[in-house]
């Protein structure tokens, strides 16, 4: 096993627009590569873990069970976890539900929204689709989490050094023009 | 052709004289006539006052006893303050709502009877109590609940309930009430005789100035619980500019806890209102207001009664006791369910037909009052006090109470003791003494002042009753050992953000987040930490807000985190890793089980 | 006459208010209720400042003679960002889409108090929003009552489209009539812009600025005011 620091990212209830954001960091990810080993993420599609994470970046808010176990999982695996961008700060966009009944949400999508084909009126049951939560929470308050990188989604210069004050062992401080929430 | 609603709605405007500063007295009365105040009926206020209907609209909607949707004929309003839960509030409600056939806040079927809840009444030395839309109704059981509703149902007319009256004037035929004076003690201040117009009379032969030095000889501080001095106020109102003075009398005890002034105005109101007249002579006023709680409406016809007689005596009215040029009348203005119109700016909003906001201070009553003229505002006791002082002298009241207090104070005791009810005692007793008066069970806490002031433990019972101590507006509630201080601070913390007017962020924000940090301590979830959030938010609340009520809503918080540390210190542990303890999946996944019939694999 | 601002000799006019004079003297005291010279309304809470050791509104208390005001301490800091914090889990804020984000005077408060989270729970309240009018619309999701528009209606528009209805947590902006469109409010009018969150927005000129050229993309709040080129409010 490598002894370079390990790093773990998901994509919770989030657009992997922050994981896009990641790569955004452009040639500097040779850099990375170097200074790091990716553990489970989608980005060498390591589904779960093989070993101790230094950092585990969180993308998206918690919107059904399988995200609170991955959550917890993450906090489990990882020194340090970073919710990145506004979903997994504040819910994001998925949170524009938090006020509307689990009901009419499903009834919504699957029974009465233009386009819908539902001949049988059936939501759909499979053991395969996770049950969503009454709302979406934010992370932080699912399991603890260590720093906030807002953003929709955060720039990619703001990940970078974020990343790289953890390595060096300084805890992660935005600068003005990396602190955004659009 | 016009609608009745409009013919009505017309009516009442023109009685006020189309005024929108008397907008209380004008949607209270379209309230008592149509069992709401209908968006027709804003419309048609708006258009007789000149004014918009959103204005009117942001008055009806601040207070609890108004309503834009309509509600039964009859409206119950169960007391739900902490004294009338432990007199059995629960089973009171759970009897009525099953004999009504529903849930609190609802109104039956019919429209004919709505179910509600209000905070303190003034009743609690007569707990559970109710308001059967103006009557009260105390000591309630479930059984008696079931009547009361029985009754109601046949012939929906509140007054027939009173099947026996109380005590004094509770028994005149303009009151017709069950309420109970229950005065243990009588002091000489406020319940020595008194005689109408003998106070007026002493005040009249001297010069306005001397009045104002007898106040301040007297040192007599205002009995509201601020206890700031009488004199003083009464002297910057006096050489403040403007074309008219007011005289207010606060008559809306909304402490939870406080019923004293229930007790004098029922009892003392020529007392009072010679007190306000002589205050109208000392600072060269004309008119004065008593802004009389809604819950105190039983007494509105009692007292009108009181200012007529008074006007037929001379003692109202134009060159009063024949003193050329000394005119002086006064008007009740009703409140409508609002504890913070008890707070001063924000009665005399209420009073000018606004929400019943506080105002920004400065500048304060004293320069920019009521109408923005210069107004003093003192409570019923204050007055009381001050008429007792020009019969007996300054030096008199000053040799009484302590060095810095002066004087007598009526206290309302209820809770953990077998005799509730008013005392008027020196300033300067001890709680251990109260309780013995009261003859408390068990006492563990008392709450000084209400929930705005502070609960002490035994630690703290030999303490004094006074400004300098344990300063109180008239509150004292007993608490016995097995009463659970952590309920009592959430209790009263539900109870400030129902009254919150919502003006400033820290009260309005924050005192909701307090809550969710004491019930998930209450509830068992709490963490070391948030000991510490509690502290921090409280402190941010009590120092940002805007006007006392989010100042002191804190307090039953800080009070139950000092003084009964143990309490709060069992509840909280470090938690392991992993989940929060405020999170819990499997209440979080429940509703989309029922939906898809499937348990979650997770939990 | 004069008083003392954080250790600093000020000068200020008799009748001025702590915020205005410090203003006047290139120190920007954080704010959001405050608008213009209208009669402050002390709701927000933000300016706060310690007046001979009295935390008071800086918006509404006048400068008297030799007072000492305490603005950029670390406790008032504190306080503000929770305020601030408050405001945002009370309402709806959703920035990666709203219009007014990098215009937005809360967000820009945020911002410069380095804010990367909620502290406390969000409320998620259902609020509606009110699209009726065809020029302007509000969203009360994004309402912050800060009562600058009851006011400048009043005041400067000489009409009175808002007011606020219900109290304490329900308390929120209601408009004279039915709905929005129902009511005598002209895109023209001062109010339209006089919101500093994204509530009351003109329709069909969102995103008009491009990311990064927008008053708040560079520089925080109140740079103006600091460097001495005097306040956007």
């Amino acid at each position: 096993m490598s002894a370079k620091p390990r790093i773990a990212t998901v994509s919770l209830a989030g657009c992997f627009g922050c994981h896009m954001a990641i790569l955004d960091i452009d040639e500097r990810i040779l850099r990375l590569a170097d200074l790091v080993e990716f553990d489970r993420s989608p980005i060498n599609d390591y589904k779960t873990f093989t070993g101790r994470c230094a950092v585990g970046l969180v993308e998206g808010g918690c919107c059904n069970e399988e995200n609170v176990h991955v959550l917890e999982d993450f906090r489990r695996h990882c020194d340090v976890l970073i919710s990145l961008g506004d979903c997994a700060i504040n819910g994001g966009v998925p949170a524009m539900r938090n006020h509307v009944p689990l009901r009419e949400c499903l009834e919504e999508a699957y029974l009465k929204s233009p386009g819908v084909y539902n001949p049988g009126g059936v939501i759909p049951n499979d053991p395969e689709i996770p049950l969503l939560l009454h709302r979406v929470y934010p992370c932080h308050e699912v399991v603890k989490i260590d720093y906030y990188i807002p953003g929709c989604p955060p720039p990619a210069d703001a990940i970078w050094s974020a990343i790289v004050a953890l390595l060096e062992g300084r805890p992660v401080e935005l600068a003005y023009a990396g602190l955004k929430y659009d | 052709m016009k609608s009745s609603t409009a013919t009505g709605v017309e009516d009442v405007c023109r009685k006020f004289g189309n005024d929108r500063t008397r907008m209380m007295d004008i949607v209270i009365a379209v309230q008592r006539r149509f069992g709401c105040v209908s968006t027709e009926a804003m419309e048609l206020i708006a258009r007789a006052c000149g004014t918009q209907r959103v204005e009117v609209e942001s008055v009806v909607t601040f207070y609890a006893f108004l309503s834009v949707k309509p509600q039964g004929r009859v409206v119950i309003r169960l007391c739900n303050d902490i004294i009338d839960w432990m007199k059995g509030y629960q089973d009171v409600a759970d009897a009525m709502a099953k004999e009504l056939g529903v849930t609190m806040g609802e109104t039956t079927a019919d429209g004919a009877i709505t179910l509600t809840h209000t905070a303190c009444i003034g009743m609690s030395d007569q707990a559970p109590a109710a308001l059967v839309n103006d009557v009260v109704v105390t000591q309630l059981t479930p059984e008696r609940a079931r009547e009361v509703v029985r009754d109601l149902r046949r012939h929906l007319d509140p007054s027939q309930l009173v099947t026996m009256v109380g005590d004094g004037h509770n028994a005149h035929p303009l009151v017709r009430s069950m309420v109970r004076n229950n005065i243990r003690h009588r002091g000489p201040v406020h319940f020595a005789e008194f005689e109408s117009g003998s106070a007026l009379r002493r005040a009249l032969a001297r010069p306005p100035e001397a009045v104002v030095k007898d106040i301040k000889d007297s040192r007599l501080r205002g009995r509201g619980g601020a206890g700031f001095p009488a004199g003083v106020k009464w002297e910057l109102a006096r050489h403040a500019p403007g074309e008219r003075r007011w005289v207010v009398c606060n008559a809306d005890e909304g402490e939870p806890g406080t019923f004293k002034d229930r007790v004098l105005l029922t009892e003392r109101a020529h007392q009072m209102v010679e007190g306000m007249t002589i205050a109208g002579y000392a600072i060269g006023s004309d008119a004065g207001i008593i802004y009389l709680r809604g819950e105190y409406r039983y007494l509105l016809a009692y007292l009108e009664a009181v200012l007529d007689e008074r006007r037929r005596a001379g003692l109202l009215g134009r060159d009063i006791l024949d003193t050329p040029g000394f005119h002086f009348d006064i008007r009740i203005q009703l409140g409508a369910g609002a504890y913070i119109c008890g707070e001063e700016t924000a009665l005399i909003s209420s009073c000018e037909g606004l929400r019943g906001d506080p105002k920004n201070r400065p500048p304060f009553p004293v320069e920019k009052g009521y109408l923005d003229l210069p107004t003093i505002v003192n409570n019923v006791e204050t007055y009381c006090c001050v008429s007792r002082i020009l019969l007996q002298g300054a030096a008199w009241f000053a040799a009484m109470g302590t060095a810095r207090t002066t004087g007598t104070k009526v206290l309302s005791i209820a809770g953990d003791c077998r005799k509730p009810g008013v005392y008027e005692v020196p300033f300067g007793i001890t709680p251990d003494e109260l309780l013995e008066m009261a003859e408390a069970d068990n006492p563990g806490a008392m709450l000084i002042g209400g929930p705005c002031r502070q609960m002490i433990g035994p630690g703290r019972f030999s303490g004094r009753i006074c400004y300098d101590d344990l300063a109180t507006g008239g509150a004292i509630m007993i608490f016995n050992r097995a009463r659970n201080q952590l309920e009592i601070a959430e209790h009263y913390l539900d109870f400030f953000i129902e009254e919150s007017c919502g003006h400033c962020t820290p009260c309005r924000v924050g005192l909701i987040q307090l809550k969710r940090l004491v019930h998930k301590v209450v509830h068992g979830a709490g963490e070391p930490a948030d000991l510490q959030a509690m502290r921090d938010l409280s402190r941010f609340i009590a120092q940002m807000s805007r006007c006392g009520l989010g100042q002191t809503a804190p307090n039953p918080v800080l009070g139950a985190l000092d003084g009964f540390p143990a309490l709060y210190e069992g509840l909280v542990a470090e938690r392991k890793p992993g989940l929060l303890s405020t999170f819990d999946l499997a209440s979080a996944v429940v509703d989309a089980e029922r939906r898809v019939g499937r348990q979650s694999q997770y939990v | 006459m004069q008083f003392v601002l954080d250790g600093k000799t000020i000068t200020a006019t008799p009748g001025q208010t702590i915020l205005k004079a410090a203003e006047a003297a290139g120190v920007y005291i954080p704010r959001l209720c405050a608008y213009k010279d209208l009669i402050p309304h002390g709701s927000c809470r933000v300016c706060s400042v310690r007046v001979n050791g009295r935390i008071q509104a800086a918006c509404v208390q006048t400068v008297s003679s030799g007072a000492i005001v305490e603005h950029d301490t670390e406790e008032l800091r504190e306080f503000r960002r929770d305020v601030i914090d408050l405001l945002f889990v009370e309402g709806n804020h959703y920035c990666m889409f709203c219009e007014k984000s990098g215009l937005c005077e809360l967000q820009a408060l945020a911002y410069r108090f380095g804010i990367t989270a909620p502290k406390y729970p969000l409320l998620n309240p259902k609020r509606d929003i009110d699209m009726s009018h065809p020029d302007v619309y509000l969203d009360h999701n994004r309402c912050i009552l800060c009562g600058r528009c009851v006011r400048v209606s009043q005041d400067l528009d000489h009409k009175n489209v808002f007011q606020f209805v219900n109290r304490g947590l329900e308390k929120r902006l209601q408009v004279n009539g039915e709905a929005l469109a129902a009511t005598d409010l002209r895109v023209t009018d001062e109010v339209v812009a006089s919101c500093p969150v994204g509530a009351l927005m003109k329709k069909r000129v969102g995103y008009a600025v491009p990311v990064g050229d927008r008053p708040f993309d560079a520089q925080p709040i109140g740079a103006d005011i600091e460097s001495g080129k005097g306040g956007v409010a």
